[in-house]
């Protein structure tokens, strides 16, 4: 029979690793100025802001397709991309609205490409899984599950092979642990020393079939098999995020090894905006993670406690974030379509730079 | 010129390009200690050393979608398939990423990795690992596909897929892997997108690549023996880019069209010939277009029978036959 | 201004939703994120979310109905607040909202059932479309040089697969003109030729010469034709046309002799209208209208294009609209109407140099006219042997329908207009 990971293994690595008992004491958190504080929980309530501004344009036609929704797991991928230095790099699946606005991506473009704006950050080429920004190390947005792992494992071979001291971080969801490709990942990570972490980032539910019934065993225990580092750690405590994540990034940067960190979060929508959402939970589970557990009220509350803001101030910061959601939506909006002579462009890098092409001969067809 | 074989001319451009540029890795199952399933890359690990040429586990999903992830970050993988047939367990990294990512990101990521290996019937190995997905490689915007026929043009195309900014596959032979040729000493290119005229003639044009041009020759010298029939072989080299302009040059000399591809014939390369140049040369053609594919169904193990499920020279004599009836 | 909430997208497939129930009622306190009502989409059910503050003033979609996207579902305000009716926020918001019960329109009528063409009604050539084995097989390069040199391609003897024409084929008969196809064009080769008078072929039976071929069989085996033939003077018709062509050449008139024996055949029908009949087995239909047709060759068979209403058409009307159809015929470019329909039948092979001939009645008209050449030759002009013109006209008749009274009656009326064809003019 599968059980949940437990709480007992949290954190453990291979080596016997321990997390710390105080994630907020953790060096790397206990260094924090106030304003860095503030920051993380500012991004934090952004993307918040950001997906339910998305949902409404989604719900008035505005957004086309799928709309797979962050909320409940912001801590995930602010507390992960807010450890990330100069070489270090990220990439993850569909789910990658939270992502893109960690790493420091602009909203406008963002609401801009779900509308399939022209100016959106892929031109509008893209749409809501495919957001890719390489100036800030953030590698995409890729819709088919686990088919970015071995990506992943290749920008950390690209790192080990040029020298660099850097880390990927390669993103997947629980569901996507069980696919062949990650698992040749993990392989090829550990048989080769590759400095990647596998995050997966657990909300419980691989689209609609929880973990118990889609996984075996626990998820980033199955590292064991490869001889490779694993932790887990709790998704709604930013803190612990950075805490347990820091010391894997560190030991990849530091002695390029890879691990697999399995990070426990929630997600409070359907898999897609589209997707019922009671076929397979109770709505009183999702009022009981948000009530106990959601990583914007938990962050908050820690720091009224210790004082490095006070209501007002969050209050201002939900304010200002309402406000920057509305201004994408009106810049998406305002923004023109892509044209039809724009279908074939950014096909090719040569039919892009027709000045450098080497090759001749038809390139596209009719 | 020294004659050289197929195989060596593509391992003589592997190692000038590692020699050019050292972001350039070679990449596969068995590439280095073992030198190489089909001894392509024999020697190249003593040379280079296991930096720059990497074994890897039989993980073509795994090893592939690294490559393609390090290809974005600047490496230049040339990641050898044993046998291209195995590109199925490996196609979401191929066809989805390497074929997707310049797009999706709106042109912000570039793939500039080679995949290379045989892809070839002929060898009586069954139909696992005979398949030649050149037009399922070519359907997808976003890649390049080369097949070389003889050795000079092997390097100097595969030099050209290694410096190229976009995802190139490169579809090799292993019955050619000892064909020899002229190939000139030292440094030259062949740019992808320009077919070569193997051989010219006014009375019809095969437009073929591949060791499918090795049996079209044969086919044309018999032609011309016995029907004093003039024929032109027009070898692709690149089916994507395509070289449609000495397509239709040609079929504006001859008017008559024979395609001769190892392709299932449903939807293959030469079905988008064939629609290319009735669009584009309807008033050249004097005569329907006619095609030599491999007999539609799963590659047949029997040897003697393989011999008559793929184009040869037989059948293509017979067929040329029909398009000048 | 209260907030109108509109049926939301909710899938990426979805057009319509059903409301299934409202989990909120009229004057409840909403808030930003309240769950106000259920819908199904095609996916599931999912509860549909207050993006407001307010109070829900108005709920325009009762549960249980379906409501396309964008349509207005219900208003959120501030209490006391004007709420638009729901006629105005629906015409607002297109598309409108759909009521659950409303069966499918169901399709209207036809506004009258098609004139289903009688299958007897088809002239011979009922098929003038024309069928793979009528077109000349040549390739298009073949096509591009034979245009080139002027050469029409069913000229031009094919020597590839199926005689398709090809290149060389074409260049041949460029240079040498009597190797063209002897069939579309007079042979003009050496009167000494030794060669075949053509290939051994045997040629596959095109759709109009299967139809040609069927039609006529029946006709000739279950017609009982009978043949009455009269000669007419045609000098008073010959002059006549000479002085109104003469005349009338400046407005473009250019009268045939076809185009008189066309009026006069209506002319004669109009007097004789028992002619203008046709046999339906049990019944025997007499027609109203003249609707004569006419014979017209054209490659690989003929067809009858027919003049409608000719009984009420001027002379230069009907010569106008026959050389138009005839042009039309000629490139196959008839449309049923035009073909179908005659209610009598005029074959004219005068201008071949027939001097006589019987025709084959064209199903279902009661009698067909045959039209030999205008002859010169002596006639006895009281007790004097002098000059004539005279053309030779055979009456078929179906013996069902027409006795040999009736039809002398019709020829006996023809005739009169034909000697006096100033009477055709009125």
């Amino acid at each position: 029979m599968s059980t949940k990971s437990t709480a007992n293994s949290a954190t453990k690595t291979q080596e016997g690793a321990k997390g710390p008992s105080d994630p907020r004491q953790a060096p790397i958190n206990a260094r924090l100025t106030p304003a860095e504080k503030i920051e993380l929980y500012r991004t934090m309530v952004r993307i918040r802001r950001f997906e339910e501004r998305s949902l409404r344009s989604y719900q008035a036609k505005k957004i086309g397709g799928f709309l797979h929704l962050y909320i409940g797991q912001e801590a995930v991928a602010v507390g992960c991309c807010s450890l990330m230095g100069a070489n270090d790099h990220v990439i993850t699946a569909y789910r990658d609205h939270g992502h893109a606005i960690a790493v420091g991506m602009d909203t406008k473009p963002l609401m801009a490409e779900l509308y399939g704006k022209v100016t959106g950050c892929s031109k509008g080429k893209g749409g809501s899984m495919h957001y890719f920004d390489p100036s800030r190390n953030f590698w995409g947005g890729h819709g088919i599950v686990g088919g970015q792992i071995p990506l992943g494992t290749g920008l950390a071979y690209a790192l080990k092979y040029k020298g660099l001291k850097g880390a990927a971080m390669a993103f997947m969801g629980d569901g996507a642990v069980n696919q062949g490709a990650v698992h040749e990942a993990y392989n090829l990570a550990a048989l080769w020393d590759l400095p990647v972490i596998f995050v997966i980032e657990n909300n419980g539910y691989s689209m609609g079939t929880s973990q118990a019934r889609s996984s075996a065993g626990d998820l980033a225990r199955r590292a064991e098999g490869y001889q490779m580092a694993w932790g887990v750690c709790n998704g709604h405590d930013v803190y612990e995020v950075r805490s347990v994540m820091n010391e894997f990034l560190q030991r990849a940067r530091e002695q390029s090894k890879p691990a697999v960190v399995e990070i426990k979060t929630y997600r409070y929508r359907g898999h897609s905006v589209a997707d019922p959402d009671r076929t397979y939970r109770d709505k009183s589970e999702i009022e009981e993670y948000q009530r106990t557990k959601d990583p914007i009220n938990v962050y908050r509350t820690s720091l009224i406690a210790d004082k490095i803001f006070d209501d007002a101030a969050a209050e201002q910061i939900d304010t200002e974030a309402r406000a920057e959601a509305d201004v994408a939506a009106d810049f998406a909006e305002a923004s023109p379509f892509p044209t039809p002579d724009d279908i074939q462009k950014d096909v090719y890098w040569e039919t892009d730079n027709p000045s450098q092409r080497t090759s001749s001969g038809r390139l596209f067809f009719t | 010129m020294p004659l050289i074989t197929y195989r060596e001319a593509i391992r003589h451009a592997l190692s000038e390009e590692l020699d050019r540029d050292p972001n350039v890795v070679i990449m596969g199952e068995e590439v280095a200690q073992f030198n190489g399933a089909y001894k392509v890359t024999e020697g190249l690990l003593a040379k280079y050393g296991p930096k720059r040429i990497v074994d890897t586990p039989i993980s073509e999903a795994g090893f592939i979608g690294a490559g393609i992830g390090a290809s974005m970050l600047g490496v230049r993988p040339v990641m050898e398939l044993m046998f291209w047939s195995f590109y199925s367990v490996a196609f979401d990294q191929i066809l989805n990423n390497a074929a997707n990512v310049r797009y999706m990101s709106g042109g912000q990521i570039n793939c500039p990795i080679v995949i290379r290996g045989p892809a070839n019937g002929g060898t009586n190995v069954g139909a696992t690992h005979s398949h030649t997905p050149e037009n399922v490689l070519a359907n997808h915007p976003g890649v390049k596909v080369v097949v070389p026929a003889t050795a000079y043009d092997a390097k100097g195309l595969l030099k050209s897929a290694i410096r190229d900014n976009d995802p190139v596959f490169f579809l090799e032979n292993t019955i050619l892997y000892g064909e020899k040729g002229e190939v000139p000493e030292g440094e030259y290119t062949i740019p992808l997108g320009v077919a070569d005229i193997k051989r010219p003639g006014t009375d019809l044009s095969i437009i073929t690549y591949g060791r499918s041009v090795l049996h079209s020759l044969a086919a044309a010298e018999r032609l011309a023996a016995e029907h004093k029939i003039s024929v032109e072989v027009v070898d692709l080299r690149s089916i994507r880019p395509l070289d449609v302009d000495t397509v239709l040059a040609s079929v504006a000399r001859t008017h008559r069209v024979l395609i001769v591809e190892e392709q299932k014939p449903f939807a293959s390369v030469g079905a988008q010939l064939a629609f290319t140049i009735q669009r584009e040369a309807f008033d050249e053609l004097d005569a329907p277009i006619h095609r030599v594919t491999t007999v539609d169904a799963p590659a047949i193990y029997s040897p003697p029978v393989e011999v008559e499920q793929l184009p040869n020279p037989n059948r293509i004599y017979a067929e040329a036959l029909k398009v000048l009836a | 201004m209260a907030q109108i909430i509109e049926m939301p997208k909710l899938s990426d497939t979805m057009t319509v939703g059903t409301l299934v129930k409202w989990l909120k009622k009229e004057g409840d306190v909403v808030k930003s994120g309240t769950m106000l009502a259920e819908v199904e989409t095609d996916k599931a059910t999912m509860e549909l979310e207050c993006f407001f503050d307010g109070t829900l003033l108005k709920i325009f979609s009762p549960a249980g109905s379906q409501v396309a996207v964008g349509a207005p579902l219900c208003a959120v305000g501030k209490p006391g607040e004007t709420v638009p009716t729901t006629a105005t926020a629906a015409a607002a918001a297109a598309p409108a909202p759909v009521a659950k019960a409303a069966p499918a329109p169901a399709p209207a009528p036809a506004a009258a059932p098609a004139p289903a063409p009688a299958a007897s009604a088809a002239p011979v050539a009922a098929a003038a479309s024309t069928s793979s084995s009528d077109r000349v097989r040549i390739t298009p390069l073949a096509r591009k040089l034979a245009n080139e040199h002027q050469l029409a391609p069913a000229s031009i003897q094919g020597s590839g697969p199926s005689g398709r024409i090809v290149r060389a084929d074409v260049l041949a008969a460029a240079a040498n003109p009597g190797a063209r196809r002897s069939s579309a064009s007079l042979p003009t080769g050496s009167v000494f030729a030794k060669g075949p008078i053509q290939e051994d072929r045997a040629v596959a039976v095109s759709t109009m010469r299967g139809v040609i071929a069927k039609r006529l069989l029946e006709s000739k085996t279950q017609i009982p034709h009978f043949y009455l033939e009269v000669e007419v003077d045609a000098a008073p018709l010959l002059t006549l046309r000479q002085q109104l062509n003469a005349s009338l050449e400046a407005e473009g008139v250019k009268l045939s002799v076809n185009d008189f024996i066309l009026k006069a055949c209506a002319e004669a029908l109009r007097r004789v209208p028992a002619v203008n009949a046709s046999w339906e087995g049990s019944q025997i239909r007499y027609h109203g209208a003249a609707h004569v047709s006419f014979a017209v060759a054209i490659e690989d068979g003929l067809i009858t294009p027919v003049v409608r209403d000719a009984h009420a058409k001027s002379i230069f009307a009907i010569s106008s609209e026959a050389k138009s159809l005839g042009r039309l015929a000629k490139d196959k470019k008839l449309k049923p109407e035009q073909f179908t329909g005659g209610t009598f039948c005029v074959s004219n092979l005068g201008m071949m140099g027939v001097d006589r001939f019987s025709a084959i009645i064209n199903p279902p008209n009661a009698a067909i006219l045959a039209v030999g050449a205008t002859v010169t030759k002596p006639v006895v002009d009281g007790d004097r042997i002098v000059v004539g013109q005279r053309m030779s006209l055979t009456l078929s008749c179906d013996h069902r329908v027409v006795d040999g009274a009736v039809g002398a009656t019709f020829l006996a009326a023809l005739r009169d207009v034909l000697q006096k064809p100033a009477l055709l003019l009125i």
